[in-house]
């Protein structure tokens, strides 16, 4: 990032407030996700039936949500940074929901 | 030279001091540049070569289509003819022919910027689209591949013995490079802008890079990852997308189209950007209803993502899915046709020069309204089914990537050349130029439309006896063609030692880019301009002409 090479007015007013995260939230956030591996590997040792999936997404869900939020320095961004990143993942619903359109109405009879 | 002092922007430079270009000598100052103009020259060379590449595929198709008979390739020469094309052509000069050229050039100018936000990254997006090439050209050389620009599923991924995947290599580094370049216009347009320049003082032209930058950054991804699954099954044979092996080629045609049909607009968008400037400039008006243009844009963008599926028709996806995805396609027409309609206003009653750029522009605003209203007929269900995979199919895409994206890059590289090099062409070559590509461009392509329609299949080499005379009719209309594209080349390199000095401003058009010198300095501006007028600002310009003329 070291060039951006924004012209003189635009120092201060856009400047982004940097925060300094302490390290004991990173270990408690790389502790989050080393249990939710360790709760994928336990899920997976049991049949669950229909849940088998479902539940190895959700905790997968969480674990994005934490390296999103924190790792990648989310939750202290701008109002801007947000509509990106939740722009991003409705784009990736438009992606899902009109193939699962197609893939989920084939059986349908036509009349 | 004229150069109209309007808005008291201070006019850097004399003519004769130092630019851009004279600023430094030497290859390396070139190849290592981060200046946003260099790099967008190192584009205009690089994109050209491939231009030029990309039409000999097509001249090649064009001869061998002059009989009914296939005389002069194998069909499996004239497969990898056609994907060569599609590849080179989309991949490798639509895609970034006027953002990375033009937008280069332009966009942090008419911003009042010194250059993008992320110099380096612009100038790493043109190596990763030379790294991207020399892949292509060393696939080309080594035996071409032969599945079709699509690289539809299991053809690509079993059945063919080309060189598949080095070619989707090399798709997924030049996405890379397209990926950047819409991150720093996205970032540059937010961070960048000169005081007093917000948003509905900025040209159309960034409005429509703004939109293409969004797709760009939101569709390449799935092209990127689609790609690499696609590697990954014709590698390893793991089932993605074969169905011989557990896959679904259906989710393959899919997921390239949710990439590729976006991409259409990113071809398109930047496209209407220059023909808004253009009209604007070559009509001395304001663009009629200015925030209906600009949030067209926007308009397009988003709803470009919703109609991917029109490309599966007889793919054998449900009905049900079908009928929305006839019924979303037809929706896109509206924000197009708002910008057809808009510049059409400002035309009216205005006194229109008749200059080379308006003359593409013109000729774009035609083509391409036909381009799009024939995208109508493709996407209604029933009338698709007849025509799926004919000509009409291959003329509907030629008149809005050719017909629209080709004509208005041209208009742009005319209007700006005299900004760009600091001089000026001929303008009755240009003139002739235009005449020829307009002329030759309707002689090649409107026949494919009736042969599509009468039933001829595309990507044959050869074909029923019955279509040869519209055939015929098409590589004639292809050769005048060709004069038309290579002229310019003649002229306008010409220009760069004989023409005339261009001056700050030779069109008398406004706009951020006409107050600095041409070729403009280094920095592009001597002091950041304060902006405190509307865009297109023409009818305030027309009244200090008269008054300076009165006095
Ligand atoms: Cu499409």
């Amino acid at each position: 990032m070291a060039d951006i090479s924004v012209t003189e007015h635009h120092h201060s007013d856009h400047a982004p407030t940097h925060h300094v995260t302490p390290l004991w939230q990173y270990l408690l956030v790389f502790f989050a996700l080393a249990v939710g591996t360790v709760l994928t590997v336990v899920a997976s040792r049991f049949d669950l039936g229909m849940w088998n999936t479902p539940i190895a997404l959700f905790i997968a869900t969480v674990k994005a949500t934490l390296v999103i939020l924190f790792f990648m320095h989310v939750i202290h961004s701008t109002r801007l940074t947000w509509v990106v990143v939740i722009g991003s993942f409705l784009w990736l619903g438009v992606l899902f929901v009109l193939t699962f359109a197609d893939y989920l109405t084939r059986s349908w009879s036509l009349y | 030279m004229s150069s109209l002092t309007l808005h008291d922007v201070r006019i850097t430079g004399a003519e004769g001091s130092r630019n851009y270009i004279n600023d430094e000598y030497g290859a390396l100052s070139w190849l290592l540049t981060k200046d946003h103009k260099r790099i967008a020259i190192l584009y205009l060379i690089s994109i050209t070569i491939m231009f030029l590449l990309g039409g000999s595929f097509a001249v090649i198709m064009r001869v061998e289509l002059l009989t009914p008979e296939g005389d002069l390739l194998t069909s499996d020469t004239y497969n990898k003819m056609f994907t060569l094309h599609g590849i080179v052509m989309i991949f490798f000069f639509l895609i970034p022919v006027i953002p990375a050229i033009l937008g280069n050039f332009i966009l942090p100018i008419q911003l009042g910027a010194k250059d993008f936000a992320f110099p380096k990254i612009n100038l790493l997006s043109w190596y990763l689209y030379i790294f991207a090439a020399a892949v292509g050209l060393y696939v080309i050389i080594t035996g071409g591949v032969d599945t079709g620009w699509t690289f539809y599923t299991p053809f690509s991924t079993q059945y063919s013995n080309t060189h598949v995947i080095g070619v989707t290599f090399a798709g997924f580094i030049a996405g890379f490079s397209s990926i950047l370049t819409g991150l720093n216009f996205i970032v540059t347009i937010h961070r960048m802008r000169a005081p007093g320049l917000t948003w509905y003082r900025l040209p159309l032209f960034v409005w429509a890079l703004y939109a293409t930058s969004v797709v760009m950054l939101l569709a390449t991804p799935v092209l990127a990852i689609t790609l690499v699954m696609l590697m990954f099954e014709r590698f390893t044979g793991i089932g993605i997308f074969n169905p011989a092996i557990g896959g679904d080629p259906v989710l393959y045609q899919h997921m390239f189209w949710f990439y590729s049909h976006p991409a259409v607009y990113i071809m398109i968008l930047p496209a209407m950007g220059v023909a808004s400037e253009v009209v604007a400039a070559f009509t001395r008006k304001k663009i009629f209803g200015y925030r209906f243009v600009a949030f067209s844009s926007l308009g397009i963008a988003f709803l470009g993502f919703l109609v991917w599926a029109h490309h599966l028709f007889v793919a054998g996806i449900s009905v049900y899915s079908a009928l929305i995805f006839a019924f979303l396609s037809f929706f896109v027409a509206v924000p197009s046709a708002i910008k057809v309609f808009n510049w059409t206003a400002t035309l009216y009653k205005a006194s229109v020069s008749w200059a080379t750029p308006m003359l593409y522009i013109l000729g774009f605003i035609g083509l391409f309204t036909i381009g799009g209203v024939t995208g109508l007929f493709l996407a209604a269900l029933g009338l698709d089914i007849h025509v799926h995979d004919t000509y009409f199919v291959v003329a509907h895409f030629h008149y809005v990537m050719v017909g629209g994206t080709v004509m208005a890059y041209l208009a742009g590289i005319h209007y700006w050349w005299p900004k760009i090099t600091g001089r000026m062409y001929n303008e009755f070559w240009a003139r002739l130029a235009a005449l020829l590509v307009f002329v030759g461009f309707n002689l090649t392509f409107f026949p494919q439309f009736i042969l599509g329609y009468l039933g001829m299949p595309r990507r044959y080499h050869a074909y029923a006896p019955e279509f040869q005379v519209l055939n015929v009719m098409s590589t004639a209309g292809a050769s005048i063609l060709a004069v038309g594209y290579a002229l310019p080349l003649i002229y306008l390199g010409f220009s760069l030692r004989f023409g005339r000095k261009a001056g700050v401003n030779p069109w008398g058009a406004v706009g951020l880019e006409w107050t600095t010198s041409s070729p403009p300095p280094k920095h592009n501006f001597e002091e950041t301009p304060v902006v405190t007028w509307d865009a297109y600002d023409y009818p305030a310009m027309m009244k200090a002409v008269g008054e300076t003329q009165n006095v």
